[in-house]
């Protein structure tokens, strides 16, 4: 082999590697989605003034660090091979809580706990369901999410404005620069992230995960807690729900039982175009974060062009995620 | 291969203690008993094959020892002392370790991680992914599997994942490593390569099960064999000293059933066929065969002649019929109905052709447990006329009426639940909704397996008075008497290829058993001229 052929053989070596990384199951979807954001965002840069910035990318942030929440809960549930209907109710409920719970003079502090010990016990009901019982995700899920959109209007049927003032701090913009700030919520989300993307990469819970979306029975074979891990999964949920209930009153100071309707639409939407398998196995948390991301932008560009209606914005959302389950589709196939 | 010879000498080592006894093992599923009193005991540094037809308990056995089921009654010993396992991971735990006939393992998972999932490394409480890949490199490496351990499993080809599951059970440091069926999907260089591992395991002292349908595998690797049949115990031998035929005859075992009456179907047949001579071809296929499945064959079927497929497990008797039924698509050959060549896809255009196809899994592709037996007969019939066609329930009530008479089913009335009848009252349900489509062709697949033998003495005879009356069976069974007792020609298959096409002409079971052996002794000089 002469020197020239190096280089030449070391660039075949990377392109072929590229297109393994682009072709594979696992890692395909999540790079397409990282590339389509790119595209968006200098897309819209080119476009639309003052788009392409810091700024655009933070106030995304903002918005949607709910639906980043309510998004890594959904992606444990998915690729476990499951599904949670129940997310956007639970939302509504832990809002409703929040306000309620503030109103009849209870500490933040507790209210912050019940609202998050309540939810990941409807999440461990959910999961004992699934698991004893071995009822559909769905239909288990589908049973929580009117428990808890009932329960909301049990408790207030109007909306309740949160004047609390640690919510209300909590609310507060934490200037980064010029035009530049977030919330704490942002914050939380981030941190939330952080923990979800260790779990799921670094513990036997996790890797265990991804093992009942690849084969259950399989994994019980192998000698893994299938029945633990299954029924913690939506344990997960039901607390990120929460947690993403407890941002969104941050975000609204308010609660009230309609919110969050179609929340678990939005939440499943982010996590298939971030590249999680919808059957499970596959997927990564950090690409449902940039499935969240990419959500927004659609929403942002579509405020940005002006004359759209806003329903443009499911249109597109619904385009996409047709675009990425077929892609998930071909990528899959082509293996077995 | 002259050095592979010597390792074969069975270890003559009763004097050692056996690491699994099992004594007295019966379970018992809902109307089976899938075991019934079965002993089995493995040896350290010993190869046992466990030996047995589809149904004879073999996998139950395994799974019993695995904790995958529990067991009615009887003891398990492992090394000497009482267990009872109630999940695989505590099998595991305790140093059994199981390949499994269909590769278990997750394929959206990495090859390292396969390896080493529920044991991996960790260091400052997460996983160490270094690590980890570092260890699954070695052992695969001990396997001369030199592949990336970073790389999804599902990227491998099968046999590759099988060496993998392998070097997950050798880092288990199992004790007992049981192999269900590890070679169906290997070629002979990947064979030679896991016989290897499996000696230097055998040498490390390591029990180990295993399990084939490849009888030449079987006396190339084991040195004991256990033999069971219909959930018993057949017996168990040294491999070298059991000849081969006297192997395949414990395995399929001579039945003697309550069907003496029934005298031979050939030779009445023969006098037919002799007074008019005009025999018509219904069928004929000429080198069908799909990738993976079965080899290139030539088939043919007459009008009113019932044609025995006889073999091994394994050997392409199902994968022919299923072919032939139109549940799979020919990758080649040529299928001709009535001298039409015939593209057939789905069953569905079979049965348009009136050909049948009844498929030995009962449960899982015939009965439609939560329907009723009305509805169970006339499912087929319905399905043919089109659902816009809604047979006449007076029609419907007639059909069934006339079936549960005709074939003698026995079920409280017409609306009872085919789940709560019998496995043979529910192969005539079966029957009979193939016969409502009125077939020219109908192939039963195992249509006697795990019935009492009554039922099978009265669906036989069913079987010969519908070939009187001129349609062709396609008949598959295990039980070689069944076949000869039936059948007017009998074609044998080997290792998914036709080895034999006999006219049953006072053919005996031993004639049979000769040519399915013979063919098994075939196939070892070849992969011995291979290797």
């Amino acid at each position: 082999m002469t020197t020239i052929d190096a280089p030449q053989s070391r660039f075949a070596a990377v392109v072929s590697r590229t297109t393994d990384a682009f072709t594979s199951p696992k890692s395909g979807p999540v790079l397409v989605t990282g590339l389509l954001f790119i595209v968006m965002f200098v897309a819209g840069g080119v476009r639309y003034n003052g788009f392409f910035s810091a700024t655009t990318i933070l106030n995304l942030l903002v918005s949607y660090s709910y639906l980043l929440v309510l998004a890594i809960g959904m992606s444990f549930v998915i690729i476990s091979g499951g599904i949670d209907l129940s997310v956007g109710a639970v939302l509504a409920l832990s809002t409703i809580i929040a306000a309620r719970g503030l109103q009849v003079g209870l500490p933040p502090v507790v209210v912050i706990v019940l609202i998050l010990v309540s939810t990941s016990t409807l999440g461990l009901l959910v999961g004992l369901m699934i698991n004893v019982f071995q009822i559909q995700p769905f239909i288990a899920t589908l049973a929580a999410m009117f428990l808890a959109r009932g329960l909301c209007y049990i408790i207030a049927k109007e909306s309740i404005a949160i004047t609390d003032p640690f919510f209300t701090s909590m609310a507060q913009p934490i200037i980064l620069g010029p035009r530049l700030s977030i919330t704490a919520s942002v914050i939380i989300a981030l941190v939330a992230l952080v923990i979800a993307v260790w779990v799921l990469q670094y513990t036997r819970f996790g890797r265990t995960t991804y093992a009942i979306g690849g084969g259950e029975q399989s994994g019980t074979l192998m000698g893994l807690p299938i029945a633990r891990t299954k029924v913690l999964v939506y344990v997960i949920s039901g607390f990120c729900s929460g947690l993403a209930g407890l941002l969104y009153s941050f975000y609204t100071l308010s609660g009230y039982a309609l919110t969050g309707v179609g929340g678990e639409l939005d939440a499943i939407s982010a996590v298939v175009i971030g590249g999680t398998l919808l059957t499970g196995g596959y997927g990564f948390v950090l690409g449902s974060a940039l499935g969240v991301l990419v959500l927004g932008l659609i929403q942002t560009m579509i405020t940005f062009e002006g004359t759209l209606s806003s329903w443009w914005t499911k249109i597109f959302i619904g385009a996409l995620l047709l675009v990425f389950i077929v892609l998930q589709k071909v990528l899959t196939s082509r293996r077995a | 291969m002259p050095d592979s010879a010597n390792p074969l000498a069975p270890t003559e080592a009763v004097t050692t203690a056996p690491v699994v006894e099992m004594t007295d093992i019966s379970i018992t599923f809902p109307g089976v008993k899938a075991l019934d009193g079965v002993d089995f005991r493995m040896f350290p540094g010993e190869v046992h094959s466990l030996m047995g037809e589809n149904g004879a308990g073999k996998s139950t056995l395994i799974k019993a020892l695995t904790g995958v089921y529990s067991i009615d009654s009887g003891e398990i010993r492992l090394g000497g002392e009482s267990v009872v396992f109630i999940n695989p991971a505590q099998a595991q735990a305790a140093g059994i370790s199981t390949v499994y006939q269909e590769v278990n393992l997750l394929g959206n998972l990495t090859v390292a991680e396969n390896v080493m999932l529920g044991r991996e490394p960790r260091r400052l409480g997460g996983i160490d992914w270094r690590a980890m890949r570092r260890r699954a490199k070695d052992v695969l490496e001990g396997l001369h599997l030199h592949i990336d351990p970073n790389s999804l499993l599902n990227s491998h080809s099968l046999a590759v994942q099988q060496l993998v599951a392998i070097a997950r059970a050798i880092d288990i440091q199992a004790k007992v490593l049981i192999l269900d069926e590890p070679t169906s999907s290997l070629d002979t260089e990947e064979v030679a390569e896991l016989f290897r591992v499996i000696r230097s395991l055998k040498e490390r002292g390591v029990a180990i099960l295993f399990v084939s349908h490849f009888l030449d595998q079987v006396y190339e690797i084991s040195d004991r064999l256990t033999v069971l049949r219909n959930g018993q115990l057949v017996g168990e031998y040294l491999t070298p000293e059991l000849l081969r035929i006297d192997l395949v005859q414990a395995m399929i075992g001579k039945e003697l059933t309550a069907l003496e009456d029934l005298g031979s179907r050939v030779h009445a047949t023969e006098k037919d066929e002799e007074a008019d001579a005009k025999t018509v071809t219904f069928l004929s296929a000429k080198g069908v065969t799909r990738k993976g499945s079965i080899a290139p064959i030539d088939i043919q079927v007459d009008a009113g002649e019932v044609v025995g497929l006889a073999g091994l497990l394994g050997s392409g008797r199902t994968e022919l019929a299923r072919l032939i039924g139109g549940v799979d698509r020919l990758d080649g050959g040529q299928l001709k109905v009535n001298g039409k060549v015939l593209k057939l896809r789905t069953p569905r255009q079979a049965i348009k052709h009136q050909i049948a196809y009844s498929s030995e899994n009962r449960r899982a592709e015939g009965i439609v447990d939560d329907l009723s037996v009305r509805d169970n007969i006339i499912l087929a019939l319905q399905a043919d006329r089109g659902w816009f066609r809604p047979i006449p329930r007076k029609r419907q009530d007639e059909l069934a009426a006339s079936y549960i008479e005709a074939l003698n089913i026995k079920t409280p009335n017409a609306d009872a639940l085919v789940r709560n009848l019998s496995g043979g009252n529910q192969q005539k349900v079966l029957l009979a909704r193939w016969l409502a489509v009125a077939p020219r062709l109908l192939i039963l697949d195992e249509p006697t397996r795990g019935i009492d033998v009554g039922a099978k003495a009265e669906i036989q005879k069913l079987v010969y008075s519908l070939a009187e009356n001129g349609l062709s069976v396609l008949f598959i069974s295990a039980e070689l008497e069944e076949v000869l007792r039936l059948s007017n020609r009998i074609v044998v298959l080997r290792d998914r290829r036709k080895v034999a096409d006999l006219v049953n002409d006072g053919l005996s079971v031993d004639d049979l058993l000769a040519v399915i052996a013979e063919g098994a002794a075939d196939s070892e000089i070849k992969t011995g001229a291979a290797s």
